[in-house]
């Protein structure tokens, strides 16, 4: 019965990725990759890995999903203007050019993985005993929590880093558009957002917090928290983040500062890079994991609002 | 109580299922509407009630009834503002 169960999961992964991919309806494609999203998270719990199907639920499927449906609304909203104004808004397909060296980039990636994939022992336990052995001593007892934020946290440090560079390279693009500050939210939109956006802050804290022992974690929260930023914007109270650019950067780059200051207090402190001296790990963790939290939810909405965030010139309307 | 565990399960799918073909079959949007915000509020509901039996402690059913109940505020309120967006795009709606 599991058995088929998981054949029927892996046959749906195949299908819904195939789907999603070679769909000519784009909005049904995007559509077909939140579904596989769902799917995949499914899969994660069936091999085990809780964190990770959280993660996929909400930034795999959810988040990436807003931005899939956002970016094919965009691109149909400029169909009828001309290929000047389209690369203008920022919605042109790029050349063929820029397409085929994105092709090879990604063939020589997949290449070098699977070099990568091959040199690996057959069968190995990796380095789960020691990680185990030595979780005592990392502040918190959810291994996952231990290995993201203290035996391997300068991976986590430099993920941290990767999403600031993904927000600054968006916005270096073009501007968030205006129409996302528009204030007539539907009645209806409006009370359901008063109501989850707070339940939505409460559960991304809950999760941070849980991630010492359970499930859950920076990352995760911070999903939350793009997330209810993501309803905001699309219940038009966006421009409260645009009517603020100075406060929203300082929240998109205050978790990587954060991270950074811990890392180098760590060296001149105990001598080893985000070595936590053992009886305040919990605490060290926690406060990086908090402030991480914050640059993760604010760069997800960044991204979702899909441009700079910065004061309107007076004169553009 | 495996028993009664399974045959809530069951009814609950039943109404997921009987949904989803409600969804797939139903000729235009409001009555697809309706099918996926009733039948499958009421699914969930047998399910959650099935995992809320199976529960070991009250806090677990405590969560469990948050979830139902924010499912349920939320699916009432997008059904309602996809019928709107609808009715308002399609110009039949009076006032508008």
């Amino acid at each position: 019965m599991a058995g088929a169960f998981d054949l029927l999961l892996a046959v749906l992964i195949v299908w819904l990725g195939w789907r999603a991919v070679t769909d000519p309806d784009l909005l049904r494609a995007a559509m077909q990759f939140v579904a596989l999203g769902l799917v995949l998270a499914i899969a994660w719990l069936r091999l085990a890995a809780p964190d990770l199907a959280l993660a996929e639920a909400a930034v795999g499927s959810g988040l990436t999903g807003a931005l899939l449906v956002t970016a094919v609304r965009g691109w149909r909203a400029s169909e009828g203007t001309d290929a000047e104004e389209r690369a203008a808004s920022g919605w042109a397909l790029p050349g063929s050019l820029p397409r085929l060296a994105a092709g090879a980039t990604s063939l020589l990636l997949l290449g070098l993985l699977l070099l990568a994939v091959r040199g690996l022992p057959e069968r190995s336990a990796g380095l789960t005993a020691e990680a185990a052995a030595a979780l005592p001593a990392s502040g918190v007892e959810n291994p996952v929590t231990a290995v993201l934020l203290n035996f391997r946290a300068y991976d986590t440090l430099l993920e941290v880093a990767v999403l600031l560079v993904a927000v600054v390279g968006v916005w270096s693009l073009r501007r968030a558009p205006a129409s996302l500050a528009r204030e007539d939210p539907p009645f209806v939109l409006a009370s359901l957002l008063g109501l989850v956006a707070p339940l939505l802050l409460i559960a991304g804290g809950y999760l941070l917090w849980i991630g010492a022992f359970a499930p859950g974690g920076a990352f995760q929260g911070g999903a939350l928290l793009g997330g209810a930023l993501v309803l905001l914007s699309l219940g038009g109270l966006g421009g409260a983040l645009l009517a603020r650019p100075a406060l929203t950067r300082a929240v998109l780059v205050v978790g990587l500062l954060v991270f950074l200051a811990v890392a180098v207090g760590m060296l001149a402190w105990t001598g080893g890079l985000l070595r936590y001296p053992e009886p305040s790990a919990k605490a060290w963790i926690l406060v990086v994991e908090a402030a991480g939290l914050l640059s993760i939810g604010a760069t997800l909405g960044a991204l979702f609002l899909g441009g700079r965030i910065e004061r309107a010139h007076p004169g553009d309307g | 109580m495996p028993v009664l565990v399974s045959g809530l399960l069951a009814v609950g799918l039943f109404f997921f299922a009987a949904g989803t073909v409600a969804l797939l079959r139903f000729p235009d949007l409001p009555s697809r509407l309706h099918a996926l915000t009733k039948a499958d509020n009421v699914g969930l509901g047998f399910v959650l009630l099935a995992l809320g039996v199976a529960a070991p402690d009250p806090v677990r059913i405590f969560k469990l009834v948050l979830i139902w109940l924010l499912v349920l505020v939320a699916s009432a309120s997008v059904c309602f503002l996809v019928a709107d967006e609808a009715r308002r795009r399609s110009g039949t709606g009076e006032g508008r």
